[in-house]
């Protein structure tokens, strides 16, 4: 998987919630090594965007193309509420056969974490908690749904870090935040950009 | 994947070691425990209706995992992330169908000799109880997922899934029971083909369903 080369290409997407239309005309093309930012206010559509992308929905217009595994993170974690931490991550390690399961575990500083069950987890952790099950995933494309929301200060500049490795390293990070990041290089879009005119929404 | 998958969903909800514990079985056991009671203690009428008592009970047993069944994992995201990872929405559910199946199929079907002995059922008619259990319950497990599956975004998904089994599991009942009525062998062959269509059908129905689930 590994030896392609990744790829994330949105062709003229246009999303609905409800009967609403969210965006229209969306395009972009992400090649190995690019993070973009997808800014816009809460409910402009950012989240029906990464899941679009991610292949979950099917947009209402419009097509994605993509070369490579894809990992989402986003308001969910995945994680067995019931489960200690480190055995509800153990699963998706698991699964993804990852091999340097302790060296994510101690990057994002959940050692302490291991045994307390899920659900006990603040939001900032377990925000940090899903984004170790996004590392063990080890795959080229990244979907990242607010990564920041809920975490301290210290955290936020551990996630900058983690995508500028992603990228350096030749990966693909499409990033829904309100919230700014620090990573060189990164494109930006607003959503509200693609948002239909009045007069088109009525049409 | 699908061995992991499987081993996790076992985890979740098989009696004694997930978080649903021993419930369905110990409700299964508690009404053949009731019904003496209700209707005293005269063995040749406990005999003639204690088999319809213990299907009634394991109908409505099927009922109580059925809450967090599917709607549970769709909130975590886990079909999600399984999405992601290739694995077919069909195959997520034909694991949750089998893994659904024995955590209260075979306890049910163990649950069966205390309550058959509490209900005076023996010989022939226990022989007929036992196997149209063994036939009718991955039947009623599947009518059960696909449910779960269907009613897992509504607000009152739970409720509403024990009314829409009770209909559906009518057939597998009537044949069920029926067998014991007539102490023929028969129509329990009706019970296990009718099973067999069900589980066949029920991961493709509520693979779709939790697709369809995503959209909204």
């Amino acid at each position: 998987m590994q030896a392609l080369v990744p790829s994330l290409i949105a062709d003229n997407l246009a999303c609905r919630r409800g009967d609403r239309l969210l965006f229209r005309r969306l395009s972009f093309a992400l090649e190995p090594g690019a993070a973009c930012h997808v800014m816009g206010a809460n409910g402009a559509g950012k989240t029906t965007l990464i899941r679009a992308v991610a292949g979950l929905t099917t947009p209402y217009a419009g097509e994605v193309r993509r070369t490579g595994a894809l990992a989402l993170l986003d308001e969910r974690t995945g994680l067995d509420p019931d489960l200690p931490l480190g055995r509800a991550l153990a699963f998706w390690f698991g699964v993804d056969g990852t091999g340097d399961a302790a060296a994510i575990i101690a990057r994002l500083r959940l050692e302490a974490l291991a045994e307390v069950p899920v659900r006990y987890l603040s939001t900032g952790q377990k925000k940090r908690a899903a984004l170790a099950r996004v590392l063990g995933q080890a795959a080229p494309i990244w979907l990242l749904d607010e990564p920041l929301s809920g975490l301290d200060t210290a955290s936020q500049g551990l996630v900058s870090a983690l995508v500028r490795e992603h990228c350096q390293g030749g990966g693909i990070a499409l990033i829904a935040s309100h919230q700014p990041l620090d990573v060189p290089g990164m494109t930006a879009f607003a959503i509200e950009d693609f948002a239909p005119a009045e007069a088109e929404e009525e049409a | 994947m699908i061995a992991a998958l499987l081993r996790r969903d076992l985890a979740q909800f098989f009696p004694f070691t997930g978080s649903g514990a021993a419930l369905p079985v110990v409700f299964f056991v508690a009404v053949a425990m009731l019904f003496p009671f209700a209707v005293g203690p005269d063995a040749n009428l406990l005999a003639k209706t204690g088999g319809g008592v213990v299907w009634i009970a394991a109908l409505l047993a099927a009922i109580l995992p059925l809450e967090k069944l599917v709607a549970r994992d769709i909130e975590l995201g886990f079909f999600d992330q399984l999405r992601l990872r290739g694995m077919a929405e069909e195959a997520m559910m034909a694991v949750r169908l089998l893994a659904h199946w024995l955590s209260f199929g075979p306890p049910l079907v163990l649950a069966t000799f205390p309550a058959a002995a509490l209900l005076k059922i023996e010989g022939e008619t226990f022989q007929i109880l036992m196997l149209g259990l063994i036939a009718g319950t991955p039947g009623l497990a599947a009518i059960g997922l696909m449910i779960a599956a269907l009613t897992a975004s509504l607000r009152a998904g739970a409720a509403l899934s024990g009314l829409l089994l009770i209909p559906l599991a009518l057939p597998i009942l009537i044949f069920g029971a029926g067998a014991l009525a007539r102490q023929d062998q028969v129509s329990l062959g009706f019970v296990a083909a009718i099973s067999l269509a069900l589980v066949a059908l029920a991961p493709f129905a509520a693979g779709a369903a939790i697709r369809a689930a995503r959209e909204n």
